[in-house]
């Protein structure tokens, strides 16, 4: 199989799952344990905090491990907005479920919520109109999942500082791709996830600025600073830790290298068009709608032919609408049904991606020869 | 999510491109939901004698508009106009799910066209 699909999730590193493997059944103990199997897992804890917390510049001590980047950014918007009691919401049209139903949710229940519009690329515009004086949290995505683009993090964090706002960002899909300064970029609290850069699935972290008063949502243990209680999940979490620090600055390259030459020979296929900004876009991302197709048909083809894709069409959706993200960056209903999101890794081939485009370009062809709509 | 009997018909639909010269011609769907289905029929004696198929759509469209031409074929007129979405889902294997059963009303009402715009043409 030709996995593209790594914006959904990743295969674990065998060097991952090296490191993992004796926190099952070696030192299994439980990290707030005070014997000896107890204190190796309570290391084994701290020492991966403290790499979390080196590639993003924070302190240890503000990394917060989770279950899910969901549950990070549950604890953070949840948790800030409770602090407050009341008050302005700012976040963006594009952001991933995670935080848009967290921040609907909360609308419901009295906060008033703005949501940014964003250009054809995807990039947020209005913020700094759209501060009011009661505005107490702003929360916009580092990268976009579906269509990759990255966002200015230090241009919005200044205005958040100047304005002394907390400053929010959803970095599932940057993190290790994009370079991350929580402290340059006056980040009060991103969310990051293992299993998108080839660590676990089932755990994940939050940074939260050192001297934050954020109201719990969970109950429990004085575990994680007292804001995430739960027994540590220890073989995930070192997995984490070594998953962030494998990724080398030449596979990123490779993955730039090869998303380009996917991005320019799918867009040789005849009323094609590129999704997301060109160049300010993950290394990753090459995200592509087919004029007079339908996505999932497509994604079903390309399945048959060994190649592993998502799509932003409505009928994969419960809802039967089509992508949020895409309907925001204003493409119609009829081209947000036919679009493809191909999602490299570092395992990824030039061979591969070839292969890739001559088949997306086969299966075009055929729908298209069975499309009523096309000219 | 899809049973192997409807991915099969989706990947080779056996009705799937135009009639040339047909006897009546439906379109029903809309872009914007992302299904267009339409059906081309000939029809001899007051029986459909081909019928094929042209959708933009999913799997589940796809496939539904290839069991709706297969179950048109041979019926006459008023048998035709008593398939119903049923028939299509029991044709592709009969769990089709809940979600997509629109295709399947979507190719009912496509058949219905395209008998209308034949009897509207015999009366003219």
């Amino acid at each position: 199989m030709i996995y593209l699909d790594n914006a959904s999730t990743t295969k674990v590193d065998e060097e991952v799952i090296k490191t993992i493997n004796p926190y099952f059944n070696k030192i299994y103990g439980n990290a707030s344990s005070l014997h000896s199997l107890g204190t190796e897992a309570r290391k084994a804890l701290e020492d991966s905090r403290k790499i979390i917390a080196e590639k993003i510049n924070a302190l240890p001590e503000e990394i917060i491990f989770t279950a899910s980047g969901t549950e990070a950014n549950n604890i953070i918007i949840q948790g800030i907005a409770k602090s407050k009691g009341k008050g302005h919401i700012i976040t963006t049209k594009i952001e991933h479920p995670a935080v848009l139903e967290t921040v609907k949710t909360l609308e419901k229940e009295g906060f008033e919520v703005t949501y940014l519009d964003v250009d054809e690329k995807g990039f947020v515009k209005n913020l700094e109109k759209s501060i009011k004086p009661n505005t107490i949290l702003v929360s916009v995505m580092h990268a976009n999942n579906e269509i990759g683009t990255i966002q200015d993090l230090e241009k919005i964090g200044k205005i958040c500082e100047k304005k002394e706002i907390f400053f929010h960002s959803d970095c599932v899909q940057s993190f290790t791709k994009v370079p991350i300064d929580v402290r340059k970029m006056n980040l009060s609290a991103i969310t990051i996830s293992a299993h998108k850069i080839h660590g676990p699935k089932g755990v994940a972290a939050l940074y939260l600025k050192k001297g934050t008063r954020l109201k719990k949502i969970m109950y429990g243990g004085h575990h994680e600073r007292d804001v995430r209680p739960g027994t540590e999940n220890i073989p995930g979490i070192t997995g984490f830790a070594k998953a962030s620090m494998l990724i080398k600055e030449k596979e990123i390259k490779q993955m730039e290298k090869l998303r380009d030459r996917l991005i320019d020979g799918l867009l040789k296929i005849s009323n094609s068009r590129l999704n997301g900004d060109r160049t300010k876009r993950l290394c990753n991302n090459a995200s592509i709608s087919f004029k007079y197709v339908e996505g999932e048909s497509i994604l079903l083809y390309l399945n048959d032919k060994g190649i592993a894709v998502s799509t932003g069409s409505a009928c994969s959706s419960q809802s039967l609408e089509p992508s949020h993200v895409l309907i925001a960056i204003g493409l119609p209903h009829e081209i947000a049904h036919g679009t493809i999101r191909y999602s490299l890794s570092k395992y990824t081939t030039e061979k591969e991606i070839d292969y890739t485009i001559k088949e997306t370009k086969k299966v075009v062809e055929k729908l298209r020869e069975m499309s009523p709509i096309r000219r | 999510m899809y049973s192997e009997k409807m991915l099969e018909r989706f990947r080779n639909p056996k009705f799937v491109g135009e009639i040339k010269n047909p006897d009546g011609v439906g379109e029903e769907g809309n872009m914007r939901c992302g299904d267009v289905m339409k059906v081309f029929i000939k029809v001899k004696n007051n029986k459909i004698t081909d019928a094929k198929f042209k959708t933009f759509g999913c799997a589940a469209a796809i496939a539904a508009s290839d069991a709706l031409c297969e179950l048109a074929i041979g019926k006459t007129l008023e048998q035709a106009l008593k398939i119903e979405k049923n028939d299509i889902i029991k044709l592709l294997g009969g769990d089709v799910p809940a979600i997509k059963h629109h295709c399947s009303i979507l190719g009912v009402e496509t058949l219905h066209k395209a008998i209308e715009e034949y009897k509207r043409k015999q009366k003219k």
